[in-house]
């Protein structure tokens, strides 16, 4: 492939998942609200176009019209420097993201990954750890007491739960041996559902430690301490207004969408279909790389429907609560998990 | 390719130093750190150690970084004062970097087996590193992390208050 081939697909492809994974974003933001809705007894968002449908939208536009308020006592750089990084942070890492079959474009090109990378799971790690700036800097810099312990609770937590987080993926790279996203799906994908990591893998403790440490990570109920709006007014936001505000939306749903690709990706059998071969691979390319887009996609909505269910029934921890919870039984189990599976893997 | 990328973040490397001693504040100081550990990621990247350059990134720019950066927050660390400067350090500062420079320098080029690698070369995939790793420098690796443990545990020895346990600390409010 000639240089400016490979550059102008991988530009194509940049664009267009960028496109699609902000869609993303907002449409989660209608799922969230419909579902807690209807957990709550009510009908959610329906008046803007079909069953709220236009919703989005809507919202987008009052966003970007809103008066953006900057108070005068904030530290100016760092304030706007803020919800950049965190929208960033939250973006980046679905260049590594495979979501279908490898090779499916013409000529072999990779179609359903941005870049394909030895060290993917690292680089997912590394830019979620990148991404605590946005939110400390945020509450920092807004020069409000609030924000600032928003801003200093969600750093506290992030790291704590950082390590548990990176650990509980530790049993998925034991058993593939490799840190490449592709190599651990196709590690996985032999024999449908009963091979996948959770499964097959004696990962299930390490998924449900991936799971909480994840929830954690994005700010997410029942670990939303960050923003707790009946203690901080709104956490590390509060003096955000307009698109800025948004921003941060975008970026905690964006993170929750990731957190859903990885979870499916490392323990659910990526693009695979769960009943192995029984059914297809078919004769046709094209079907081929639609299954596989389909069974990624409806694995990482079973995901984000779960974290919305989660915040429809849990209460919010105590601060006390998650600091004991992450170091005195997620960080233990998630050990236990490591030599667990290191034990298995050695002596089987 | 290399070569513009390895200018690029040289560059931004040492801006990020510079403007870590020049900054007065702080937070600006310990965001200029993680600009330069960042860039160093890249450069590992450039040599080929994929590994180091995310546990680079991880580790000394996600979680040690933030722990800066979370103390100078709760801190409330205000700006520094500039000073003038001990006369010693503005008579004897220049040479004795100069002196460091060239002792460096002279290690590097005459030791064996150092410079090998080169920008673009390949990359040395995580297992090799970690082949390396616990056979032949096994001892030196565990040895290093019996420091780290001793080290953790004197940090809770002084952080600790006298004559308290973990659990009156709850009672009392964290």
């Amino acid at each position: 492939m000639t240089l400016l081939a490979f550059f102008l697909w991988n530009l194509a492809k940049v664009i267009v998942v960028t496109v699609i994974l902000l869609l993303g974003v907002a449409y989660t933001v209608l799922l969230e609200r419909k579902l807690v809705g209807r957990i709550q007894n009510r009908w959610g968002p329906n008046r803007v176009g079909p069953f709220g449908l236009l919703q989005p939208l809507v919202d987008g536009a009052k966003s970007f019209l809103k008066e953006d308020l900057i108070p005068t006592a904030v530290y100016r750089p760092l304030y706007l420097l803020a919800p950049i990084l965190s929208l960033g942070c939250a973006l980046i890492s679905i260049g590594v993201i495979p979501f279908g079959i490898p090779h499916a474009g013409p000529g072999g090109v990779d179609l359903f990954e941005i870049s394909d990378v030895h060290i993917g799971l690292l680089i997912i790690l590394g830019v979620t750890s990148m991404g605590v700036y946005g939110i400390a800097l945020a509450g920092w810099s807004s020069n409000n007491k609030y924000s600032l312990l928003g801003s200093l609770r969600s750093s506290a937590q992030l790291v704590s739960y950082e390590l548990a987080l990176g650990l509980s993926l530790v049993g998925v790279v034991l058993r593939t041996g490799s840190f490449s996203l592709r190599d651990i799906v196709e590690h996985q994908a032999t024999r449908g559902i009963v091979t996948w990591n959770i499964f097959g893998g004696l990962q299930i403790l390490g998924f449900f430690i991936y799971l909480m440490a994840a929830y954690a990570e994005t700010n997410r109920c029942p670990f939303d301490l960050p923003e707790a709006e009946s203690e901080l007014t709104g956490g590390y936001h509060t003096e955000y207004s307009s698109m800025k505000f948004a921003m941060f939306f975008m970026a905690e749903y964006a993170n929750m969408i990731n957190v859903g690709c990885v979870a499916t990706l490392l323990f659910l059998g990526g693009w695979t279909s769960p009943f192995g071969d029984l059914i297809g691979p078919f004769q046709s390319g094209l079907v081929n790389a639609l299954l596989s887009l389909f069974w990624f996609v409806i694995k990482v909505f079973a995901f984000l429907c779960l974290y919305v269910w989660v915040r429809g029934t849990l209460p919010r921890f105590r601060y006390d609560q998650l600091m004991n919870f992450g170091w005195r039984w997620l960080l233990p189990l998630a050990i236990f998990n490591i030599v667990g599976t290191s034990l298995w893997y050695a002596f089987r | 390719m290399h070569v513009i990328l390895f200018a690029l973040f040289a560059v931004f490397c040492l801006a990020g130093a510079i403007n870590l001693l020049v900054q007065t504040h702080p937070i600006n100081s310990a965001l200029s750190l993680i600009v330069v550990m960042t860039s160093l990621a890249v450069m590992y990247l450039l040599l080929g150690a994929e590994f180091l350059a995310a546990a680079q990134v991880i580790v000394y720019a996600g979680a040690v970084m933030v722990l800066f950066t979370f103390v100078i927050m709760l801190l409330n660390a205000g700006r520094e004062e500039r000073t003038r400067g001990s006369s010693v350090a503005r008579t004897i500062g220049l040479p004795a970097v100069v002196v460091i420079l060239a002792v460096l320098a002279t290690i590097i080029l005459h030791v064996q087996g150092l410079g090998n690698t080169s920008l673009g070369q390949g990359i040395t995939t995580t297992e090799e590193l970690s082949t390396v790793l616990f056979h032949e420098l096994l001892l030196p690796f565990e040895v290093t992390s019996v420091l780290i443990l001793i080290a953790i545990l004197g940090a809770v020895a002084l952080a600790r208050v006298e004559g308290s346990s973990p659990d009156d600390a709850e009672r009392t409010g964290q």
